[in-house]
């Protein structure tokens, strides 16, 4: 839920990082909070157990820039990917202007992965939100790994496509991040979008800025 | 709906939340107000300014907020409207408005809890008040009013990411 404070001439968006538990989550905000310059960035909250996993959430706003003449403002925040904590991820779904979805690119753990894609979209769907219309990402995280997914089975599970009914959005949507690959195209006489995704090593930092770029481009072009 | 509704307020509105919670400070002899919407972002604050990082302190009050408003839920009640966190010399109170925004007081020894939910009690209701025009003003509930303000922006947002 963007909040236009035409007072303080500010622009206040909400992204959630989402996704299942040791997935990278945390590794994103942390990243981004060791690379920010203090004066655009405010403090990093953590509600965490005593063994650092997510309790509640994590919190980072950053000050991306001025547009318009209004500051914009993104409110970073992680939830707990744990099973177990669905209330309080539930929670900070509330007023979400965007998502990003951290997988485990690990082999293993691809049935967490579905579990916690499968909790967003109801998580969403209980606050009458559509993942399909809001600004969505996935981060296929951990690619360094040698037991990583090829990110092809990784997209047929976890981005396989919605069906796209209107008429005005039915053409070939290129995906600029990837020659080759469409974000919206015409499979099987069927017309389907997919999420735009990024592979990333967030221990590294790699791919956690085109992360947040992407997705908070696609936020703010929600309110042009 | 697609997404969450967006809201925004104007200047005047910005002025007439500022004069009720200014109002409601001297009455109640509280330090400082702030009003917080329920996604977390500061809306605004009145009083001595806070010595804290305030968009921490308002993603936290929200949390707060909404955990506690599961835990009404789950033992029956509807809802917690106020919730009290007492300290040796600051306390805090909270209390809903509109269901859209908590007021956040922060109060010392120099007045009491009483004082301050009687006193909040008059300020919700204006404040209130003051919400409920604002979001008949753009229709029958909160919508998106700013949509378009960065109509044509494209570019500049193009440029902001490099």
């Amino acid at each position: 839920m963007s909040m236009i404070n035409y007072a303080s001439r500010e622009i206040n968006c909400k992204l959630v990082y989402y996704g299942p538990g040791l997935g990278g989550k945390t590794t994103n905000l942390e990243h981004i909070y060791g690379k920010v310059s203090p004066n655009t960035r405010g403090k990093m909250i953590s509600l965490a157990t005593e063994t650092e996993r997510t309790l509640f959430f994590d919190f980072l706003p950053v000050d991306l820039g001025t547009i318009r003449g209004f500051k914009t403002r993104f409110h970073l925040y992680t939830v707990p990917g744990q099973v177990y904590y669905n209330a309080s991820r539930k929670l900070i779904l509330k007023g979400v202007d965007g998502i990003v979805f951290v997988a485990d690119s690990q082999i293993e753990r691809m049935e967490a992965n579905v579990e916690s894609m499968q909790n967003l979209y109801d998580n969403m769907s209980e606050y009458g939100y559509d993942l399909t219309k809001i600004p969505f990402i996935i981060q296929y995280n951990k690619r360094d790994l040698p037991n990583a997914a090829p990110v092809r089975d990784l997209q047929a599970s976890l981005n396989p496509g919605w069906p796209i009914d209107d008429g005005a959005h039915q053409k070939v949507t290129p995906d600029p991040s990837h020659t080759g690959e469409n974000l919206i195209d015409k499979v099987n006489n069927q017309w389907v979008g997919r999420a735009p995704y990024v592979e990333a090593v967030a221990v590294r930092g790699d791919g956690v800025f085109d992360t947040l770029k992407t997705v908070s481009k696609m936020v703010l072009k929600t309110l042009s | 709906m697609a997404g969450a509704t967006s809201w925004s307020f104007s200047e005047n509105d910005f002025k007439q939340i500022q004069q009720h919670l200014q109002a409601f400070l001297r009455d109640a002899n509280a330090r400082c107000a702030l009003l917080v919407d329920r996604t977390g972002q500061l809306v605004a604050t009145v009083g001595d300014p806070p010595q804290f990082d305030s968009a921490a302190f308002a993603s936290l009050t929200a949390a707060d907020f909404s955990a506690n408003d599961q835990l009404a839920k789950m033992i029956g009640e509807p809802e917690f409207a106020s919730l009290v966190h007492q300290g040796e010399k600051e306390s805090m109170f909270l209390a809903d408005v509109a269901k859209r925004v908590i007021l956040v007081v922060l109060f010392d020894q120099r007045t009491t809890l009483g004082l301050v939910k009687l006193k909040g009690k008059g300020a919700v209701e204006k404040l209130n008040r003051v919400f409920a025009e604002m979001f008949n003003r753009v229709g029958a509930g909160p919508t998106a009013p700013e949509k378009g303000l960065l109509e044509g922006a494209e570019d500049e947002i193009d440029k902001l990411f490099g």
